[in-house]
């Protein structure tokens, strides 16, 4: 239904983004699931399909439901309608411990009470593998994520990336045919994060059968995966590969995620009329239904209206704030058409900006993307 | 007003905790109720200890009977306890992890023997496994099980006030561990039962224990049920309270001896419940 819907708009909007590298559905290998669950108000329905060594990640703000089609897929929370099937086997009513998955949690949640060996000894003895033979496997894993020499240790000694390492090896020790990431990096202070990313990605492009990886962090999703779902209020709303969902954002949420100011409109030429908004001259030369995206940086403002400009696109707006944005300023600006604008501190200085203050801000026509809706 | 700079110099410096204490003395109509009750908790212990026949102390101590009574109570606490940890455990997790209808119902039962008077209790056991109880009955003429007045009975009798302290206890542990730990051991293949096993009970062993030693503290101070389910004989059912009820009748001196065993033993409970599992506060 919805998904349906969200997932041929996507393909028809895009050449490059939609279609995915191989159609699971045909082969029987792989993931192919559509997740419905009600729970009171809200309704997650997704349709997600991936091939074995896809690398899926689902991206969302907080109450998106993300979470909740990772629990889905791992039976932790039961479907209330669609269909679950991993390299053709039916799994909607299987339960959890039965189904060929592995999770890593947020929190990783090893096992306090045993040592890094034994939490990862634990998935292949629920699984009928002899103590001796599953700490012997065990430790191999351990050896493999370079974590040999704390394999005696209490999880509570070890720091957030290392745990987050113990965590994937216990997941992967029971070689799942699925594996599910829960916001794999969140728990980790920022210079920890950096190191456990590239690692986490070398692990993952190393995998086998298809992985499924929850962030609400633009920046893991596009380093992690190589087919980003974005999800808002239980639904898809835009999927492709990292780069041209962050290339060609559909909703305000993405645009966001990734910096980019997002504009829909009707195209008529090299003219968009923005919905209850002034026109943005674009380069691209398109008819009808259009986004149109423009980066911060790409915008000049000036204190009085320019006259000598070369930019096509002038538009006259007030200052709603001003923060801090790496070593730049971004402005938030109202008007005719609300946007952002990143400029040198400098540059803020000379302007005299400050909330209230009224500017007029040029763009570039060659500085903006225009794309079929 | 003190300048900054000598205030801090005075003030002592910050160990981390927060001071919560009033400054100064606390107000009269509130410092002397609580002294008064502090006195009156007290003073019976203090009492004993000053009455206490110290000289023929280990003359009445080492006495059969004593022996057999502490014996006795001893045996039965910890088999009550042991009766309450199989049943109360697996109660505490239904309770606390599982939602069924009349799970609140269910719940008020079971801590309705911890306010229950005890002799309510051991009526209540009459009628249900005595001679000629709804159960009893069957268990008599079937089996040829007689409960009622005997060592078991005694068992009986303490579990039924001690469960509850074990089911309440276990309960709230379970209920501050994060299930979390079980739905991450059932993705890695163990059963609802296996993740119970080897992740839950590991993680709320320190909250059973506590429980255990409750309800062993409640098993061997038992009074009400025991005496009238169990009766009073001496050597089968005779546990340390019933003697000293018993002794106090005849031989008041023997019964002060008795107590101080029985106050010892309470003293050591809460020593030991308070270092290794209720952490000092």
């Amino acid at each position: 239904m919805t998904g349906d819907r969200l997932t041929t708009g996507t393909s028809t909007g895009t050449g490059t983004g939609g279609p995915r590298k191989a159609d699971a559905t045909g082969s029987g290998a792989g993931l192919d699931a559509r997740l419905v669950v009600e729970r009171g108000s809200f309704r997650l329905d997704v349709t997600l399909t991936a091939a074995p060594g896809d690398v899926v990640a689902l991206l969302g703000p907080n109450g998106a439901g993300k979470t909740t089609a990772l629990r889905a897929l791992a039976g932790l929370v039961p479907l209330s309608g669609g269909h679950l099937r991993l390299d053709g086997k039916r799994l909607d009513r299987t339960p959890p411990e039965a189904r060929p998955v592995g999770v890593v949690f947020q929190d990783y949640l090893l096992f306090p009470h045993l040592s890094v060996l034994d939490n990862v000894a634990f998935g292949p003895r629920c699984h009928g593998v002899r103590k001796a033979e599953a700490r012997a496997q065990a430790a191999v894993w351990l050896e493999r994520m370079g974590l040999a020499a704390h394999a005696a240790a209490k999880p509570r000694n070890l720091s957030g990336g290392q745990a987050q390492r113990v965590a994937l090896a216990r997941a992967l020790a029971t070689h799942p045919r699925l594996l599910l990431l829960d916001e794999p990096l969140a728990a980790l202070d920022a210079r920890t994060r950096l190191d456990v990313r590239a690692q986490l990605r070398r692990h993952l492009a190393g995998f086998e059968a298809v992985a499924v990886l929850v962030t609400h962090d633009p920046l893991d999703a596009m380093v992690l995966a190589d087919h980003l779902v974005v999800i808002e209020n239980g639904r898809i709303v835009q999927q492709g590969s990292p780069a041209h969902v962050a290339r060609h954002p559909r909703t305000d949420y993405i645009a966001q995620l990734v910096g980019l100011n997002l504009y829909r409109g009707r195209a008529d030429g090299h003219t968009v009329r923005v919905q209850d908004g002034p026109s943005i001259t674009t380069s691209e030369d398109l008819a009808g239904d259009v986004f149109v995206v423009f980066p911060p940086g790409a915008v000049t403002l000036h204190r009085e209206r320019p006259h000598s400009s070369s930019a096509r696109n002038v538009w006259r707006c007030e200052v709603a704030g001003l923060e801090t944005h790496g070593d730049q300023i971004r402005a938030d600006l109202t008007g005719d058409l609300p946007l952002v604008a990143d400029l040198t501190t400098v540059a803020a200085a000379e302007l005299d900006l400050h909330p209230g203050a009224v500017v007029w801000a040029t763009v570039k026509a060659a500085q903006t993307h225009a794309y079929r809706a | 007003m003190t300048p900054p700079g000598e205030a801090g110099t005075a003030r002592r410096p910050h160990t981390g905790r927060p001071r919560r204490r009033t400054r100064g003395g606390a107000p009269l109509p509130l410092l002397l109720p609580a002294l008064i009750g502090l006195v009156f908790l007290v003073l019976p212990l203090v009492a004993l200890l000053v009455r206490a026949p110290w000289r023929s102390m280990p003359g009445l101590l080492t006495s059969s009977e004593v022996w057999q009574a502490l014996r006795l109570s001893v045996v039965c606490a910890t088999a009550a306890t042991a009766v309450s940890l199989v049943l109360g455990v697996p109660l505490a997790w239904l309770l606390a992890r599982t939602e069924f209808p009349g799970r609140r119902l269910v719940r008020a039962l079971v801590t309705l023997p911890l306010v229950l008077p005890p002799v309510v209790g051991g009526v209540a056991l009459l009628m249900a496994l005595g001679r000629n109880g709804v159960a009893g009955r069957w268990l008599d003429s079937w089996f040829g099980i007689t409960l009622p007045f005997t060592t078991t009975g005694v068992v009986l009798a303490e579990a039924f006030v001690a469960l509850p302290f074990l089911v309440i206890t276990v309960e709230g542990t379970l209920r501050a561990a994060d299930p979390r730990y079980e739905e991450a051991a059932t993705t890695l293949g163990a059963s609802r039962f296996t993740a119970f096993r080897r992740v839950t009970l590991p993680l709320v062993a320190p909250g059973i224990a506590a429980g255990a030693v409750l309800a062993w503290a409640r098993a061997l101070g038992e009074f009400g049920a025991t005496i009238t389910f169990a009766g009073n004989f001496p050597g089968r059912t005779q546990t340390m309270p019933l003697a000293v009820y018993l002794a106090l009748q005849n031989d008041p001196e023997a019964a002060i001896a008795l107590s101080l065993v029985l106050l010892a033993v309470s003293v050591a409970v809460l020593a030991g419940l308070r270092d290794r599992w209720m952490g000092a506060s």
